[in-house]
Protein backbone atom coordinates (compact mmCIF):
# COMPACT_ATOMS: atom_id res chain seq x y z
CA UNK A 1 0.00 0.00 0.00
CA UNK A 2 1.93 2.94 -1.29
CA UNK A 3 1.12 6.60 -0.90
CA UNK A 4 0.85 7.01 -4.66
CA UNK A 5 -1.71 4.21 -4.93
CA UNK A 6 -3.92 5.77 -2.25
CA UNK A 7 -3.71 9.15 -3.94
CA UNK A 8 -4.71 7.62 -7.27
CA UNK A 9 -7.71 5.93 -5.65
CA UNK A 10 -8.71 9.22 -4.02
CA UNK A 11 -8.36 11.05 -7.33
CA UNK A 12 -10.44 8.38 -9.05
CA UNK A 13 -13.23 8.75 -6.51
CA UNK A 14 -13.14 12.52 -6.86
CA UNK A 15 -13.28 12.25 -10.66
CA UNK A 16 -16.25 9.89 -10.48
CA UNK A 17 -17.96 12.35 -8.16
CA UNK A 18 -17.34 15.25 -10.52
CA UNK A 19 -18.80 13.24 -13.37
CA UNK A 20 -21.85 12.29 -11.32
CA UNK A 21 -22.55 15.74 -9.95
CA UNK A 22 -22.33 17.27 -13.41
CA UNK A 23 -24.16 14.65 -15.42
CA UNK A 24 -27.06 13.49 -13.26
CA UNK A 25 -30.46 15.08 -13.50
CA UNK A 26 -32.20 14.10 -10.30
CA UNK A 27 -31.32 16.05 -7.19
CA UNK A 28 -30.57 13.01 -5.06
CA UNK A 29 -28.14 11.65 -7.63
CA UNK A 30 -26.36 15.01 -7.72
CA UNK A 31 -26.01 14.76 -3.95
CA UNK A 32 -24.52 11.30 -4.40
CA UNK A 33 -21.93 12.81 -6.72
CA UNK A 34 -21.04 15.39 -4.08
CA UNK A 35 -20.69 12.68 -1.46
CA UNK A 36 -18.35 10.65 -3.65
CA UNK A 37 -16.23 13.78 -4.12
CA UNK A 38 -16.04 14.35 -0.36
CA UNK A 39 -15.14 10.68 0.12
CA UNK A 40 -12.19 11.15 -2.23
CA UNK A 41 -11.08 14.24 -0.35
CA UNK A 42 -11.40 12.42 2.97
CA UNK A 43 -9.32 9.52 1.69
CA UNK A 44 -6.61 11.86 0.42
CA UNK A 45 -6.54 13.77 3.72
CA UNK A 46 -6.19 10.62 5.80
CA UNK A 47 -3.51 9.28 3.45
CA UNK A 48 -1.58 12.51 3.94
CA UNK A 49 -2.02 12.23 7.68
CA UNK A 50 -0.92 8.63 7.78
CA UNK A 51 1.90 8.52 5.25
CA UNK A 52 3.17 12.05 4.74
CA UNK A 53 2.58 14.03 7.90
CA UNK A 54 3.75 11.44 10.37
CA UNK A 55 0.42 10.85 12.08
CA UNK A 56 0.14 13.89 14.30
CA UNK A 57 -3.15 13.83 16.21
CA UNK A 58 -4.22 17.16 14.75
CA UNK A 59 -4.20 15.70 11.25
CA UNK A 60 -7.25 13.56 11.87
CA UNK A 61 -9.27 16.66 12.66
CA UNK A 62 -9.32 17.42 8.94
CA UNK A 63 -11.09 14.10 8.52
CA UNK A 64 -13.59 15.06 11.23
CA UNK A 65 -14.24 18.32 9.38
CA UNK A 66 -14.74 16.44 6.09
CA UNK A 67 -17.26 14.14 7.77
CA UNK A 68 -19.06 17.17 9.21
CA UNK A 69 -19.26 18.72 5.76
CA UNK A 70 -20.69 15.47 4.46
CA UNK A 71 -23.40 15.42 7.13
CA UNK A 72 -24.27 19.09 6.61
CA UNK A 73 -24.49 18.62 2.87
CA UNK A 74 -26.74 15.60 3.22
CA UNK A 75 -29.11 17.20 5.73
CA UNK A 76 -29.50 20.47 3.88
CA UNK A 77 -29.72 18.69 0.54
CA UNK A 78 -32.59 16.53 1.71
CA UNK A 79 -34.34 19.55 3.21
CA UNK A 80 -34.01 21.46 -0.06
CA UNK A 81 -35.30 18.48 -2.03
CA UNK A 82 -38.35 18.25 0.19
CA UNK A 83 -38.96 21.99 -0.03
CA UNK A 84 -38.61 22.24 -3.78
CA UNK A 85 -40.76 19.19 -4.34
CA UNK A 86 -43.47 20.54 -2.10
CA UNK A 87 -43.60 23.86 -3.94
CA UNK A 88 -42.76 22.95 -7.52
CA UNK A 89 -43.37 19.19 -7.74
CA UNK A 90 -39.91 18.99 -9.25
CA UNK A 91 -37.47 16.19 -8.73
CA UNK A 92 -35.14 16.92 -11.61
CA UNK A 93 -33.02 19.89 -12.53
CA UNK A 94 -34.70 20.16 -15.93
CA UNK A 95 -38.02 20.94 -14.29
CA UNK A 96 -36.70 24.06 -12.62
CA UNK A 97 -36.56 27.13 -14.80
CA UNK A 98 -36.35 29.78 -12.14
CA UNK A 99 -35.40 29.92 -8.53
CA UNK A 100 -38.06 32.32 -7.31
CA UNK A 101 -40.37 30.55 -4.90
CA UNK B 1 1.70 -8.27 2.38
CA UNK B 2 -1.84 -9.06 3.37
CA UNK B 3 -2.38 -5.36 4.05
CA UNK B 4 -1.40 -4.60 0.47
CA UNK B 5 -3.74 -7.25 -0.88
CA UNK B 6 -6.59 -5.98 1.27
CA UNK B 7 -5.90 -2.42 0.20
CA UNK B 8 -6.12 -3.30 -3.48
CA UNK B 9 -9.32 -5.27 -2.95
CA UNK B 10 -10.93 -2.36 -1.08
CA UNK B 11 -9.61 0.24 -3.52
CA UNK B 12 -10.84 -1.55 -6.63
CA UNK B 13 -14.13 -2.27 -4.89
CA UNK B 14 -14.63 1.33 -3.83
CA UNK B 15 -13.88 2.75 -7.28
CA UNK B 16 -16.01 0.17 -9.07
CA UNK B 17 -18.90 0.70 -6.68
CA UNK B 18 -18.57 4.46 -7.07
CA UNK B 19 -18.73 4.04 -10.82
CA UNK B 20 -21.75 1.75 -10.59
CA UNK B 21 -23.62 4.41 -8.61
CA UNK B 22 -24.10 6.42 -11.77
CA UNK B 23 -24.70 3.42 -14.00
CA UNK B 24 -27.37 1.58 -12.00
CA UNK B 25 -30.86 1.45 -13.45
CA UNK B 26 -32.48 1.50 -10.05
CA UNK B 27 -31.90 4.48 -7.85
CA UNK B 28 -32.25 2.39 -4.72
CA UNK B 29 -29.48 0.21 -6.05
CA UNK B 30 -27.47 3.35 -6.70
CA UNK B 31 -27.81 4.29 -3.03
CA UNK B 32 -26.52 0.91 -1.95
CA UNK B 33 -23.68 1.00 -4.45
CA UNK B 34 -22.71 4.30 -2.88
CA UNK B 35 -22.82 2.65 0.53
CA UNK B 36 -20.51 -0.07 -0.83
CA UNK B 37 -18.11 2.60 -2.08
CA UNK B 38 -18.13 4.24 1.34
CA UNK B 39 -17.51 0.93 3.07
CA UNK B 40 -14.48 0.47 0.82
CA UNK B 41 -13.21 3.95 1.67
CA UNK B 42 -13.81 3.38 5.38
CA UNK B 43 -11.89 0.11 5.34
CA UNK B 44 -8.98 1.80 3.56
CA UNK B 45 -9.03 4.43 6.31
CA UNK B 46 -8.82 1.65 8.88
CA UNK B 47 -5.86 0.18 7.01
CA UNK B 48 -4.22 3.59 7.03
CA UNK B 49 -4.43 3.68 10.81
CA UNK B 50 -7.42 5.99 11.24
CA UNK B 51 -9.71 3.40 12.77
CA UNK B 52 -12.07 5.89 14.33
CA UNK B 53 -12.60 7.88 11.15
CA UNK B 54 -13.01 4.76 9.04
CA UNK B 55 -15.59 3.15 11.27
CA UNK B 56 -17.52 6.37 11.82
CA UNK B 57 -17.62 6.87 8.04
CA UNK B 58 -19.19 3.45 7.59
CA UNK B 59 -21.62 4.02 10.46
CA UNK B 60 -22.71 7.44 9.22
CA UNK B 61 -23.06 6.37 5.62
CA UNK B 62 -25.07 3.28 6.49
CA UNK B 63 -27.70 5.50 8.06
CA UNK B 64 -27.52 8.13 5.38
CA UNK B 65 -27.80 5.71 2.49
CA UNK B 66 -30.86 4.13 4.08
CA UNK B 67 -32.47 7.57 4.20
CA UNK B 68 -31.35 8.19 0.63
CA UNK B 69 -32.96 4.95 -0.54
CA UNK B 70 -36.21 5.99 1.16
CA UNK B 71 -36.01 9.36 -0.58
CA UNK B 72 -35.48 7.62 -3.89
CA UNK B 73 -38.59 5.52 -3.42
CA UNK B 74 -40.61 8.54 -2.33
CA UNK B 75 -39.64 10.99 -5.02
CA UNK B 76 -38.31 9.28 -8.09
CA UNK B 77 -39.96 7.49 -10.92
CA UNK B 78 -38.89 3.95 -11.64
CA UNK B 79 -37.41 3.25 -8.22
CA UNK B 80 -37.34 -0.48 -8.75
CA UNK B 81 -35.25 -0.21 -11.89
CA UNK B 82 -37.52 -2.40 -13.97
CA UNK B 83 -36.78 -0.41 -17.08
CA UNK B 84 -33.26 0.49 -18.10
CA UNK B 85 -32.85 4.22 -18.09
CA UNK B 86 -30.28 6.93 -18.26
CA UNK B 87 -31.08 10.29 -16.83
CA UNK B 88 -28.07 12.40 -17.69
CA UNK B 89 -27.47 15.71 -19.30
CA UNK B 90 -24.35 17.28 -20.78
CA UNK B 91 -22.89 13.83 -20.71
CA UNK B 92 -19.78 14.42 -22.77
CA UNK B 93 -18.76 17.54 -20.85
CA UNK B 94 -19.28 15.69 -17.57
CA UNK B 95 -17.10 12.79 -18.71
CA UNK B 96 -14.39 15.21 -19.80
CA UNK B 97 -14.56 17.07 -16.48
CA UNK B 98 -14.45 13.86 -14.46
CA UNK B 99 -11.56 12.32 -16.37
CA UNK B 100 -9.75 15.66 -16.39
CA UNK B 101 -10.05 16.14 -12.66
CA UNK B 102 -8.96 12.54 -12.08
CA UNK B 103 -5.87 12.98 -14.24
CA UNK B 104 -5.00 16.34 -12.74
CA UNK B 105 -5.39 15.24 -9.12
CA UNK B 106 -3.63 11.92 -9.71
CA UNK B 107 -0.73 13.75 -11.35
CA UNK B 108 -0.44 16.10 -8.41
CA UNK B 109 -0.75 13.26 -5.91
CA UNK B 110 1.92 11.14 -7.58
CA UNK B 111 4.39 13.73 -8.81
CA UNK B 112 4.30 16.35 -6.07
CA UNK B 113 7.12 16.20 -3.59
CA UNK B 114 5.33 15.35 -0.37
CA UNK B 115 7.27 14.51 2.75
CA UNK B 116 7.24 10.83 3.57
CA UNK B 117 6.88 10.33 7.29
CA UNK B 118 4.92 7.25 8.20
CA UNK B 119 2.62 7.34 11.20
CA UNK B 120 3.19 5.23 14.26
CA UNK B 121 -0.24 3.69 14.08
CA UNK B 122 -0.60 2.26 17.54
CA UNK B 123 -2.58 4.68 19.69
CA UNK B 124 -4.18 6.86 17.06
CA UNK B 125 -7.71 6.66 18.41
CA UNK B 126 -6.64 7.53 21.95
CA UNK B 127 -4.55 10.40 20.61
CA UNK B 128 -7.49 11.65 18.57
CA UNK B 129 -9.75 11.55 21.60
CA UNK B 130 -7.26 13.49 23.71
CA UNK B 131 -6.83 16.00 20.91
CA UNK B 132 -10.57 16.44 20.37
CA UNK B 133 -11.24 17.21 24.01
CA UNK B 134 -7.97 19.02 24.56
CA UNK B 135 -6.17 21.48 22.35
CA UNK B 136 -8.52 21.16 19.40
CA UNK B 137 -11.75 21.35 21.28
CA UNK B 138 -12.67 24.52 19.39
CA UNK B 139 -12.71 22.59 16.09
CA UNK B 140 -14.79 19.87 17.66
CA UNK B 141 -17.27 22.30 19.18
CA UNK B 142 -17.49 24.29 15.95
CA UNK B 143 -18.38 21.12 14.09
CA UNK B 144 -21.02 20.37 16.72
CA UNK B 145 -22.56 23.82 16.55
CA UNK B 146 -22.49 23.71 12.74
CA UNK B 147 -24.39 20.42 12.86
CA UNK B 148 -26.93 21.89 15.28
CA UNK B 149 -27.43 24.90 13.02
CA UNK B 150 -27.83 22.53 10.09
CA UNK B 151 -30.52 20.60 11.89
CA UNK B 152 -32.45 23.77 12.70
CA UNK B 153 -32.02 25.06 9.14
CA UNK B 154 -33.11 21.77 7.61
CA UNK B 155 -36.25 21.70 9.74
CA UNK B 156 -36.98 25.33 8.84
CA UNK B 157 -36.53 24.69 5.11
CA UNK B 158 -38.49 21.47 5.01
CA UNK B 159 -41.31 22.40 7.35
CA UNK B 160 -44.73 22.74 5.85
CA UNK B 161 -45.44 25.95 7.66
CA UNK B 162 -43.33 28.87 6.54
CA UNK B 163 -42.68 32.12 8.30
CA UNK B 164 -45.45 33.93 6.39
CA UNK B 165 -48.09 31.27 6.79
CA UNK B 166 -48.56 27.99 5.05
CA UNK B 167 -45.55 27.42 2.83
CA UNK B 168 -47.64 25.80 0.12
CA UNK B 169 -50.04 28.69 -0.28
CA UNK B 170 -49.68 30.71 -3.41
CA UNK B 171 -46.96 28.62 -4.93
CA UNK B 172 -47.49 27.87 -8.57
CA UNK B 173 -46.07 25.26 -10.91
CA UNK B 174 -43.11 26.47 -12.94
CA UNK B 175 -43.98 28.54 -15.95
CA UNK B 176 -47.34 29.69 -14.71
CA UNK B 177 -47.52 33.31 -13.69
CA UNK B 178 -49.50 33.91 -10.60
CA UNK B 179 -52.54 36.15 -11.12
CA UNK B 180 -52.17 38.24 -7.99
CA UNK B 181 -48.58 39.41 -7.98
CA UNK B 182 -48.74 41.99 -5.28
CA UNK B 183 -45.23 43.30 -5.19
CA UNK B 184 -42.84 44.82 -7.60
CA UNK B 185 -39.48 43.22 -8.20
CA UNK B 186 -37.61 45.92 -6.33
CA UNK B 187 -39.07 45.30 -2.93
CA UNK B 188 -37.41 42.90 -0.62
CA UNK B 189 -39.42 40.29 1.18
CA UNK B 190 -38.05 41.34 4.51
CA UNK B 191 -39.74 44.73 4.37
CA UNK B 192 -43.20 43.42 5.09
CA UNK B 193 -44.60 44.97 8.25
CA UNK B 194 -45.48 42.61 10.99
CA UNK B 195 -49.24 42.94 10.80
CA UNK B 196 -49.34 42.12 7.10
CA UNK B 197 -47.61 38.86 7.35
CA UNK B 198 -50.61 36.68 6.77
CA UNK B 199 -51.35 38.42 3.49
CA UNK B 200 -47.98 37.79 1.94
CA UNK B 201 -47.96 34.14 2.38
CA UNK B 202 -45.78 32.98 -0.41
CA UNK B 203 -43.18 35.70 -0.50
CA UNK B 204 -39.92 35.25 1.21
CA UNK B 205 -40.73 32.17 3.20
CA UNK B 206 -37.77 31.06 5.20
CA UNK B 207 -35.35 33.04 3.07
CA UNK B 208 -35.82 36.39 4.74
Amino acid sequence: MSFDAVMIVAAALFGIGVYGALSQQTFVMIMMGLEVMIAGALLAAVAMWSMAAGGTPKGQLLGIVALTVMAVEAALGFALIVGIYRIRKADMTEKLRRLKG
Amino acid sequence: MIRDALFYVFAVGAVLAGWRVFRADSMVRAAYWLLAAFVGVGLILVLLGAEYLGLITILMMAGEMTIMAIFMVMFMMNPAGLNPMTMVHQHRAAVVAGVGSFLGLATVGVLADFPRRAADATHTTAELGTELLGDSMLVFETAGVALLATMIGAVAIASRRGRFGDAQDGSAPPGIEEPGEERGPGEGAGEAPEHEEMEHMHHGGGAS
